[in-house]
């Protein structure tokens, strides 16, 4: 079937050049950070992670969004989704290689990466993440190619893969639990230190991925000779409605707890993202930014009739897309720096190579993406002009 | 039978995962045990030994603009300067009085508290959070409360650096040995991409001699000892002094002890 990545017109060709040629950009910065350590990015002594882990935390996410379409198809028998239900574990694959990369990339000393199996620590959250995210990128390499090859010969999947289908269901639930476990337990840390990370975080996953699903197919409707049918659409944006609304009550019990508790360590990290400290206001216009574009993108979403138009749905996808990215991918891990355990305020803004970098590893995703959503579509394509 | 490209590819596969196996399954059977001769221990006889090495610091002798301690233990542990905050490397260093125990301060303390800096350190802890989350065990806690670091196995993930609540932890963004002034050939350089951090001078204590920054210290202001001795100077001034430790409501435990 690979081959099939390999035919297609000169949008699909010129599409998949310039996501070589960034990745390739994104792959030399990497070896001058090799060269040079990790201080060529605009991590410091007090902000210790950046860029790479907050997109690592923001693409568990969309890894953890396949599930949406696995339950309601496989759990509850809903038809619709069954044509789409690949589409689904082939971006949770192309997501979870991007988390690998993300975390490998932050890596000090890559190197000795094979360290975390030679001496497992199971007290380590970081082990477990290893753990749940090999499995469920396993799962869903799995599941998808044979799915997608019975499709092809028009058989009935096999009986074995069932039960790897209903384990994939806990399994995406698990990677993003974990994930936020990984802050959660952290004594000194005030900003993350709440219960509710794990549950805000699938909230938020449950928004952006099947957005991000609906904006592809979108995509593959008008440029990829695959309609996925208006009702799984639809039903895909009710999902992304509800898990925003959500999404969205989540943020604002958290506000509550902090602010109305008002103990200084949980609240100065708020008060550093939606308002500044001492005069520091990196992340106060993207926090506003984030919070005016998911209330629209909201209100976009709960009105039937809005969200049925397709432009109105692309508009408001995006937005859950952008506005969760600027949450996860940029306020969540780094305020949690900001202040310091010493009270300290130092900033963070990636550096140039650090950008490129990133750019580079969401190529790299989006690469492998396209080459499977191209073997997809030319596979149902021949199904249906056989 | 004459196989396919496609079996041929599937047994190809499956015999380069067996390479893989062993690799994985090491550390289950294949331990090092290490042989000792019969008498004989692991800690040479001069030694300095303890059931759970602490530290006092009396900020009543300590002054303000001293940076005894810091310059000796930096100077022996090949501590890079790199002269900007972002890249920084620090074992010991001083921070103002409020930063230290945010808690304990409030607006009508007086000018000696205020102008006070005390030096801070590593705690090490009792109940370790870096420990905890190290996902290869390269930073662990010794019978004898010293929380260490092996900087050849450390992958530099920095997650001990999230965890630690007291800012303990430095990363070596750059490699180190350049920006070193003098190399102590005794103490091991790092290189690029480890975490590090104060070790109680563990490698002092094996040869029998005190840490560092107590030796340094010309007012006297940093008592160490075997906390869990009765009869040990340290002991003795927990029992007869107010001390503060930093953050202790988190449950770490701290082994460093401010006295006032």
């Amino acid at each position: 079937m690979l081959e099939k990545a390999l035919k297609g017109n000169r949008g699909y060709w010129i599409w998949i050049a310039c996501l070589i040629l960034v990745a390739t950009v994104g792959f030399f910065f990497y070896l001058r950070q090799l060269d040079y350590g990790l201080g060529i990015t605009g991590m410091s002594r007090d902000v210790s992670w950046g860029l790479y882990i907050a997109q690592f935390t923001f693409l568990v996410g969309v890894a953890a969004s396949a599930v949406m379409l696995v339950l309601p198809y496989y759990l509850h028998d809903y038809k619709a989704f069954g044509r789409i239900t690949v589409l689904g574990e082939f971006l949770a694959v192309s997501a979870v290689v991007m988390c690998i990369l993300f975390v490998f990339v932050d890596l000090g000393r890559p190197s000795r990466v094979m360290n975390v199996i030679l001496h497992p620590q199971p007290k380590s959250i970081l082990f477990w993440d290893m753990i749940v995210l090999s499995g469920y990128l396993l799962i869903n390499i799995v599941t998808g190619w044979v799915i997608l090859s019975c499709n092809r010969k028009e058989i009935p999947p096999p009986r074995w893969v069932k039960p790897i289908i209903y384990l994939s269901i806990p399994w995406a639930i698990s990677i993003h639990t974990v994930t936020a476990f990984i802050y959660a337990g952290l004594p000194g840390r005030g900003f993350w230190l709440t219960a509710i990370m794990a549950p805000r975080f699938l909230a938020s996953a449950f928004a952006s991925g099947p957005a991000l699903l609906i904006l592809v197919c979108l995509i593959l409707k008008r440029w990829g000779c695959f309609d996925a049918g208006e009702k799984a659409i639809q039903t895909l944006a009710k999902i992304v409605a509800y898990a925003l609304a959500v999404s969205i009550f989540f943020v604002l019990v958290e506000l509550f707890t902090v602010f109305y508790s008002q103990i200084p360590e949980h609240m100065h990290h708020f008060q550093y993202l939606f308002a500044g400290l001492d005069g520091r206001y990196n992340l106060v216009a993207w926090m506003w930014t984030f919070a005016v574009l998911s209330i629209a993108a909201f209100v976009i979403l709960i009105f039937p009739g809005v969200r049925r138009k397709e432009s109105w749905l692309a508009l408001a996808c995006v937005l859950v897309f952008v506005s969760l990215w600027i949450e996860k991918g940029l306020g969540l891990v780094i305020t949690g720096f900001i202040p310091s355990p010493l009270g300290a305020i130092t900033e963070y803004s990636p550096t140039g190579p650090e950008i490129a970098i990133t750019l580079g590893v969401w190529a790299a995703g989006f690469l492998m993406l396209t080459l499977f959503y191209r073997i997809f579509t030319s596979v149902h394509f021949e199904r249906e002009n056989r | 039978m004459t196989p396919n490209r496609r079996d041929f590819l599937k047994i190809a596969g499956a015999s380069a995962l067996t390479i893989m196996t062993p690799a994985i399954f090491v550390p289950a059977w294949a331990k090092n045990s290490i042989v000792m001769p019969p008498g004989q221990g692991l800690a040479p006889q001069k030694a300095l030994a303890a059931k759970r090495w602490a530290m006092a610091v009396d900020l009543t002798k300590c002054t303000a603009n001293c940076a005894d301690c810091i310059v000796a233990c930096h100077a022996i542990h090949n501590v890079p300067e790199f002269g900007n905050p972002k890249d920084e490397v620090k074992w010991i260093w001083t921070e103002p009085f409020a930063s230290v125990f945010p808690g304990e301060s409030h607006a009508y303390s007086g000018e000696k508290l205020q102008k006070m800096r005390p030096p801070v350190f590593c705690n090490h802890c009792e109940n370790p959070p870096c420990v905890r989350v190290c996902p290869t065990k390269a930073t662990f806690r010794r019978s004898d409360g010293i929380v260490m670091m092996d900087y050849h196995r450390c992958i530099g993930c920095r997650l001990c650096m999230a965890a630690c609540p007291y800012g303990a932890r430095s990363m070596n963004y750059r490699d180190p040995r350049p920006f070193t002034a003098k190399i102590n050939p005794d103490f091991p350089t790092r290189t690029k991409g480890v975490v590090e951090k104060c070790n109680f001078c563990e490698e002092r204590l094996a040869k029998g001699t005190l840490p560092a920054c107590v030796e340094a210290c010309r007012q006297k202001a940093l008592t160490f000892g075997d906390a869990d001795d009765p009869r040990s100077d340290i002991r003795r001034l927990l029992e007869t002094r107010f001390s503060l430790r930093r953050r202790a409501h988190l449950g770490t435990g701290p082994q460093i002890y401010y006295l006032l």
